[in-house]
Parts: C-alpha cells; sequence; structure tokens
C-alpha cells in the first residue's frame, strides 16, 4: 500500500472520521468560490463596460439632442459657424453607399456561395472559402489604400466613361466624375461585404437539409432549378440575415469610405458626385471640432450610428435564427 | 417457449476455476459493511431514478451490479461518490454511510479522494502518462518531491501497466493503446488510495483480450480495495463477483452473492433477466 | 423505363447560371490578389531597412522610415492583449463553467452588443473615458480601444473551446478529488487551450488592422512616444494620414506600410487557422 501523509487518513471500516478540516492553503486552491467570483467579475466588467459606453454615448449628446431634438435628423445644414447642425445628409450619405454596395456585393456573394455550397468539389470549395475569408481579414485602411491608388483610376478610365456613354442620361449618373464619389465609396464598401456575404450565405445554404434537393431532384429538376426553387427559399431567412449583418458592418465603416468619398457634405441625387457618410464625418471633423455643440453634434450621430447597427443586427440574429422554421406549416 | 435453465454453481465454479483457480466459493458469511445504504431515493429533477434502495457492501470484496440499459446502475454508482451533484437539479433522499460516516458531511472532494472511480470510456488527460498518475496524488496535496516518483510507480504497478509504460512515462498518454488507457485511469484512480474503487462499465469499450485482463487485475486488487463494478455484461458478473445486484427500472430487485443469483434467484424478475429473457 | 430529360430551355439555363456562379467565386477570390499584388508591386518597391529604423523626415521632405508607427502598433497591441484577454478570457470561463439563467443571456448579449459597435464609435468611447480627463491622447488610450474591441471575441472562441471539452473529462478530473476550479484548471483549460491560443491570436490579427478607434485615442507622433501616456504613431494611422496626403513620397511610404501590415495580418490569420482545421482532423481521427 502506498503512503498516506498530512490531512487525509484512511477512513476504518469500523471506526470513525478523524474530524477534517482542510488547510487554509488548501481551501484556496480548492475554492470554487474564488473562481467563480472572478469569472464573474470580468463578465459583470463587459456589461460594464457596454453600460459605459452607451451611457458616454447619450450624455455626450446631450445639447444637440436638447437644441435640436427630431429636427437633427431633418436638418441637411452643417455649418459650425451658425452652429446649426443636422443629419440628414451624413444619413443619405450612409444609405447610399451602403445601398451601393449591397447592390453589387449581394449578387455577387450569393453568386460565389452557390457555387461554394451546391457545385464546387469540397476540396476546392474548402480552399476557395480559406482565401474569400482571408479577404474578410483584409484591413479597412488598406482596402482605402487600394481604393484612392487603383480602384479610382480604373473607375475613372474605364468604368465610368462606359457609364456615362450608355447611362448618362439618367440624373444618377449625371454631372462629372472626379473620383471621389458615393460611387467609388460603394465600389469599395461591396468589396468589403463580399466576404461576408459569401461566408455566411454558403454556411446557411451548407446547413439545408439534403432532403430539400433530394425532393427536387427526383422529379428530374436540373441543379439550377433544385437551388433557386428548393434551397434558396429554404434558406431565405439565413440569407437575409447575412445581408443584414454585412449591412450593419457597411453603415459602420469608416476608413475606406473617408479615403474615396470625398468628404463633402452635400446632398446630391448623381452617385458620381462627392459626398459624406456618418462615420467619415465623425473620422475627420472630431478632433478639429469647435465647441461643444459642434463635438457633441458628432457624438449624436455616433449615437444613430450605434442604434442603427444594433438593431441591424439584432434583426438579424432573429432571422438566422428562425431559418427554416417556416417550413413546417408548408 | 422453454424456460432456459439459469446458470448452475457448476457452471459458475468452472468458469471461475478456468480464469482464477478457485474452486471454493469466495464470500464469507458475515462480511463487514464498507457501504451502508438505507431508503436511497435519487431524482433528476421531477424524475426519480432510484427508488428505496437499500444494501449493504461489503469491504474487500467485488460487488457488481447488472441490469438492463437505463435501469438506474450508473445513477446509483455515482451518488456512492457523490458524483451524481455535478448535474445541475439532482436531488438525493436518503442515507450513505461510508463506514460509519455520513459521505455527505464531510467534502465532495475529499469524499472522491477515499473513493475513487473509472469511467466507460478510457479517458486520460492529454498530459504524459506521468503527470496522469500524478494528477490525483498533486490535487489531494499529498506530492513531496521525493515521494511522487514512487507513488506512480507503485500505482503504475498496481495496475499492472508498469512494465508496459515505464520506459515513456514522459510521453503523451494518448498514445496508449485502448486497453492500456483504462488501466492507466485504473492507476491514475489509485494513485490517492482510495479504499473503494467505482468502475462504470469499464471494459465495454475494449476488446476481450484487454476486458481479461482488466478482470484479472480486479480481482487481484480486492484484496487491497474494495471494488463495486456496474456491468451490463452478466456474464462479467459472474466471473469476477462476490456480490450481485439486480437493478431495473430504479429499483434494487435482488442483491446476494454471486452464487445464489445465478443459481437461485428469488425473484422471477432476476431470473428472466439472468437467463437472458431480456437484456 | 424512359428517363425523363429537362427540355432543352431549362437545360441552357442551368449551364448558364451555374457558371455565372463560378464567375462569382473566381471574382471574389481574385479580389484578394488583385490586393495583394498591387501591395506587394508597389509596396515592397518601397521597402527598405531605412522604413523600419528611422524616424518619418519632415513634411515635405523624402526618406525617412516608419520606425516609431511599428513600435506604436506594437505597444498598442500589447495593451489591448494586456487587458482584451483576462476580460475575455475569463468571461468566456464563466459562460462556458459556471453561468446559467438570465446573468449569463445578459453577458451573451451585451458581447454580442459590444461586437457590433462600430470602430469610429469604441473611438468616441473611449476619448470620453481616458483621453478627456487625462486632457490629452495617449497609448493608453489607444490600448483601450483595442483592448475592448478584442473582448467579444476573445469571450466567444473560449467560451466554444471550452464548451467542446467533453463532459466526460471533466467528470474523470472530479472523480479524483479535483474540486471544481481545479478542474477546469489542471485539466479543461489545457485540454482546449490550443483552439483558445489560436482565437486570441486571430483576434489580435484583427485590432491591429484598426484604424478609426486610434484616431482620437492614441492620435499620432511624430516622433518617438515615450512611456504609455504619450501619444503615438500606429501603422494603420500613419498609413492612411500618408495616403490622403499630396506627397508621393508619403504615398510610396503607406503602400510599404501597408504591405509590412497586410502580410503580419495574413500570416497570423494563415497560421492560425490552418492550425485550427488540423486540430478539427486529428479530433475527427
Amino acid at each position: 500500500m502506498g503512503t498516506s501523509t498530512t490531512a487525509t487518513q484512511g477512513i476504518d471500516p469500523g471506526g470513525q472520521i478523524p474530524s477534517f478540516k482542510y488547510t487554509w492553503v488548501e481551501r484556496l486552491k480548492k475554492g470554487d468560490e474564488v473562481t467563480h467570483l472572478i469569472t464573474l467579475a470580468a463578465a459583470f466588467s463587459i456589461i460594464l463596460i457596454t453600460a459605459l459606453l452607451v451611457w458616454q454615448l447619450w450624455s455626450g449628446s446631450k445639447l444637440p439632442r436638447h437644441a435640436f431634438g427630431w429636427h437633427f435628423f431633418t436638418t441637411s445644414s452643417w455649418d459650425p459657424i451658425s452652429r446649426d447642425f443636422g443629419a440628414l445628409t451624413f444619413i443619405y450619405g450612409t444609405v447610399l453607399t451602403s445601398a451601393i454596395g449591397l447592390v453589387i456585393a449581394v449578387p455577387l456573394g450569393l453568386g460565389a456561395a452557390i457555387f461554394l455550397a451546391e457545385l464546387a468539389p469540397r476540396k476546392i470549395s474548402d480552399t476557395l472559402t480559406f482565401l474569400i475569408e482571408l479577404l474578410a481579414a483584409v484591413p479597412s485602411v488598406i482596402y482605402g489604400l487600394i481604393g484612392i491608388f487603383v480602384l479610382i483610376p480604373i473607375l475613372s478610365n474605364f468604368v465610368v466613361p462606359v457609364l456615362k456613354k450608355a447611362l448618362g442620361f439618367l440624373p444618377i449618373f449625371s454631372g462629372p466624375f472626379y473620383g471621389v464619389s458615393y460611387f467609388s465609396a460603394g465600389v469599395i464598401l461591396s468589396l468589403m461585404i463580399v466576404p461576408f456575404i459569401v461566408s455566411i450565405s454558403r454556411e446557411v445554404l451548407l446547413a439545408v437539409p439534403n432532403s430539400q434537393r433530394e425532393a427536387m431532384l427526383a422529379l428530374g429538376a436540373t441543379k439550377w432549378d433544385v437551388t433557386w426553387r428548393a434551397v434558396l427559399p429554404y434558406a431565405r431567412r439565413g440569407i437575409a440575415g447575412s445581408i443584414f449583418l454585412a449591412l450593419a458592418r457597411a453603415l459602420g465603416e469608416t476608413m475606406a469610405v473617408t479615403m474615396v468619398i470625398g468628404n463633402v457634405a452635400q446632398i446630391k441625387v448623381s452617385l458620381l458626385a462627392p459626398g459624406y457618410t456618418i462615420a467619415a464625418v465623425i473620422a475627420n471633423e472630431f478632433t478639429e471640432a469647435t465647441g461643444d455643440l459642434y463635438l457633441q453634434s458628432l457624438i449624436e450621430l455616433g449615437l444613430v450610428l450605434f442604434l442603427v447597427t444594433m438593431i441591424i443586427n439584432a434583426l438579424a440574429r432573429v432571422l438566422m435564427l428562425t431559418m427554416g422554421s417556416h417550413e413546417v406549416s408548408e | 417457449m422453454p424456460s432456459a435453465k439459469p446458470f448452475n454453481l457448476k457452471q459458475l465454479a468452472s468458469a471461475r476455476s478456468v480464469r482464477f483457480g478457485a474452486t471454493e466459493d469466495q464470500t464469507d458469511p458475515t462480511p463487514e459493511p464498507k457501504f451502508t445504504v438505507s431508503d436511497l431515493n435519487f431524482f433528476y429533477g421531477r424524475f426519480q431514478a432510484l427508488h428505496n434502495i437499500s444494501l449493504v457492501i461489503p469491504t474487500k470484496k467485488i460487488t457488481a451490479f447488472i441490469g438492463p440499459s437505463g435501469c438506474g446502475k450508473s445513477t446509483f454508482l455515482r451518488t456512492l461518490n457523490r458524483m451524481c451533484e455535478t448535474v445541475p437539479k439532482t436531488e438525493v433522499i436518503g442515507k450513505i454511510l461510508l463506514g460509519q460516516a455520513d459521505i455527505y458531511e464531510f467534502p465532495a472532494t475529499y469524499l472522491r479522494s477515499r473513493v475513487g472511480m473509472v469511467f466507460q470510456k478510457p479517458l486520460p488527460f492529454p498530459k504524459s502518462i506521468f503527470d496522469n498518475v500524478a494528477y490525483g496524488i498533486r490535487v489531494n496535496h499529498r506530492d513531496k518531491a521525493s515521494n511522487l516518483a514512487e507513488q506512480v510507480e507503485q500505482s503504475l504497478r498496481r495496475a499492472f501497466l508498469w512494465e508496459e509504460v515505464k520506459d515513456r512515462l514522459h510521453q503523451s498518454a494518448l498514445g496508449l493503446s485502448g486497453g492500456q488507457q483504462q488501466r492507466l485511469c485504473i492507476a491514475r484512480a489509485l494513485a490517492v488510495n482510495p479504499e473503494v474503487l467505482l468502475l462504470d462499465e469499464p471494459c465495454s469499450a475494449l476488446d476481450p483480450i484487454s476486458t481479461a485482463e482488466i478482470e484479472d487485475l480486479l480481482f487481484n486488487l480486492k484484496t487491497q480495495c474494495t471494488i463495486v463494478i456496474v456491468t451490463h455484461n452478466m456474464l462479467q458478473a459472474a466471473r469476477i463477483g462476490d456480490y450481485v445486484g439486480f437493478f431495473l427500472s430504479g429499483r434494487l430487485i435482488e442483491f446476494d452473492t454471486a452464487k445464489k443469483i445465478y443459481q437461485n434467484p428469488s425473484k422471477g424478475q432476476t431470473e428472466d433477466y439472468i437467463t437472458g429473457r431480456y437484456g | 423505363m424512359r428517363r425523363r430529360y429537362p427540355p432543352l430551355t431549362k437545360r441552357i439555363t442551368n449551364v448558364v447560371m451555374l457558371s455565372l456562379t463560378g464567375v462569382c467565386a473566381f471574382m471574389t477570390v481574385s479580389v484578394l490578389f488583385f490586393i495583394l499584388g498591387y501591395l506587394v508591386y508597389y509596396g515592397g518597391k518601397s521597402l527598405s531597412l531605412s522604413f523600419f529604423t528611422q524616424l518619418p523626415a519632415p513634411v515635405g521632405q523624402t526618406g525617412g522610415g516608419m520606425a516609431n508607427a511599428i513600435v506604436g502598433t506594437v505597444k498598442l497591441l500589447a495593451l489591448a492583449t494586456v487587458i482584451g484577454i483576462p476580460i475575455g478570457g475569463l468571461g468566456g470561463v464563466y459562460l462556458a463553467e459556471f453561468g446559467t439563467g438570465w446573468f449569463s443571456f445578459l453577458v451573451r448579449y451585451t458581447t454580442d452588443l459590444l461586437n457590433g459597435v462600430p470602430s469610429i464609435v469604441m473611438g468616441i468611447f473611449v476619448y470620453g473615458l481616458v483621453v478627456l480627463p487625462m486632457h490629452h491622447f495617449s497609448t493608453l488610450a489607444g490600448g483601450i480601444a483595442l483592448g475592448i474591441m478584442m473582448i467579444p471575441i476573445a469571450v466567444r472562441s473560449t467560451e466554444e473551446f471550452l464548451r467542446a471539452v467533453p463532459r466526460s473529462l471533466r467528470e474523470s478530473g472530479m472523480a479524483l478529488g479535483a474540486s471544481k476550479s481545479e478542474t477546469i484548471r489542471n485539466v479543461v483549460i489545457p485540454a482546449a487551450i490550443n483552439g483558445i491560443v489560436t482565437g486570441i491570436m486571430l483576434d489580435l490579427a484583427r485590432v491591429a488592422g484598426e484604424t478609426a478607434p486610434l484616431l482620437f485615442t492614441s492620435f499620432g507622433n511624430e516622433f518617438w512616444s515615450k512611456g504609455w501616456l504619450q501619444p503615438t504613431a500606429s501603422l494603420p494611422v500613419v498609413i492612411f494620414n500618408y495616403a490622403i496626403s499630396p506627397y508621393e513620397d508619403w504615398h510610396r511610404q503607406a503602400w510599404a506600410a501597408g504591405f509590412v501590415l497586410l502580410a503580419g495580418i495574413l500570416m497570423v490569420n494563415i497560421f492560425a487557422r490552418f492550425a485550427l482545421s488540423r486540430r478539427e482532423h486529428m479530433v475527427r481521427r
């Protein structure tokens, strides 16, 4: 038999158990309470930080909220001199650039996702997905770099002239093109959100049970038919979720957008005109803001951005969680 | 359908003699109690898994529990070392005594250093063989450096694993075969010198040869350590059990010496199970 | 029995649409090579030893390097790690091992919320939290901003890998007389550590490229930043400032910096993802 030491004696079958006590060091080491407390503190601090963030945004935007109220969202002027600030211009720019981004990225991303989930053999699909997910790791400022020096020249020299020749009569393609514009920002945004759409949609599509596909195939449908009529409808909520997530990202994108949009506070119908977004104006003017009203107006813009992305992210999550549940009734 | 005969003593004796060379019945008439269980009821939330279990597990014998799947024998085993507490919303009503002491009167971690457990699936920690065995020793704060290597060696010897691993103590335990891993888990449990070793279907994931090795091990171990084993393999219980308990639907139907259970069971349900009417 | 062939129109649509999806996939992947290609070409051309060792030259003059920005980024990331990983990792342990009920739900919800905060808004937050009280920009503020951004992913990654450790392994540890926290420390975390570390590496790579939160926290510095309480240059911010400047030389340097930054981030990503997928293969066996 081995040797026993310290406080732990064997219990004789007929005898009493000696009064048992851990030393205080042993208690500490064994103490579940301490670990529980430490991890609880960490978890709690996360809640604390988030609460602080919301409070900062709210209290830091007190002046403009009281001064302008809801008017803030309907005014397009942004004038530090007359101290009249309104968010409309930036909301317009944010929505417009994100819309352009989605219009380009969704078909592209969905198409790629279909290819990777339904068509490509496993190894190719995995490799390509790996590469596309690497794309998601490229920082915003690098996209901006490419945007300024590569994308804008390409757009100026090749794309926009063709666009103007073909569709120049449309108001959205009217006016001169100086490179920096809503359009350029929209294009660079689309490049940034495509990997998210591809990655998430691909997983969503892979999660569609095979029974859906087999049912249609047995009826003699082509692969495309199966995808278009069986798989996509089943997955539509998950795909919608991925689009919402991409949208939330696009709305908050700062660096790449500010580098190619021109940073001019104006509302123009033409996509080829320069503009401004919420994130861009905050980035550019925050450190130069003179006076509290100015600074706090920027903070209020930040609050707006925060709330909007929060809502869209929540919507996306709900969509993705309820995917497929609509099938039960069909 | 003709009813099959239960095992007779001759079959039982011959089965044991082939393996262990015993020809006499090994059970003695008044065993000393190791565990005394009185009116044990166990609940998972609102579901009652064990109903009024009362029995005495004798010292330094092998007690085997048999019964069909889901009958509660594993649940019962886990109440003996309070492992049932790791699942939330469980409730234990009744009394369990280890020797003379109520097991709820001292910390569960201490209890488990006296009552070891080996699980169905061999699960070595992702560490070296040495560290696996030393884990229990360290956690129970008995590791004095000079002594540790000796304790580890001793445990490995008791588990009949020393010869096979003595040259690779510091290699990962995950490189061992299934049977070796299970013996390592036994060595790990033995390292803290428990008085009782609980085994929950320890051989069900192993091949017959490894199973035989472990049965040999347990047979040799019982002189040092009380052994309680849950098994779905009746023949295993017949081979190595001194006492056998039959569980059905959370109730202890019958508990007696192995000879009695297999030769002449009192309850019809026991006989049905033994003769393979259901399983 | 005759097989039913789809009509010709359907077959043509099939081929056309499926080819289009292939084109989409190809185009998406090519963006990566497109970006890499330009960075390697323009960035590689401009890289030199002075890039790594010299301070920026005065505005308008050519030459100089980004030594201070490189060091600044390293300091910021170090600070971010110190802040983000303990909170995120321990929070993940809480969720995986101790948490139940509404509090866990709240923690998870706020973690997701924090994850979705646009990086510029994070900058506003830390500006009010740290910069204003201190009355100046600092490395500390930038590190705090990046650290907070690291928390949600650290939590998620830690929780996920801890949960992946099988219950029976924990039980084996506890059955030997170890308490819950001892088992977590000695058995569960070591079993999950590979995944956790790779998750942290990916997390770090993500915040390494963040620019917006630094714009009004660590701000920037033409010179060396001493200690932790002064503003500091950082690679992403310098890339931004140089790229939008009118100076050709600065553009050149922006490319070089972009190349270095992206190379670092991609290498970490490739290594980490590769390590993770290898683990999956091993476990499946």
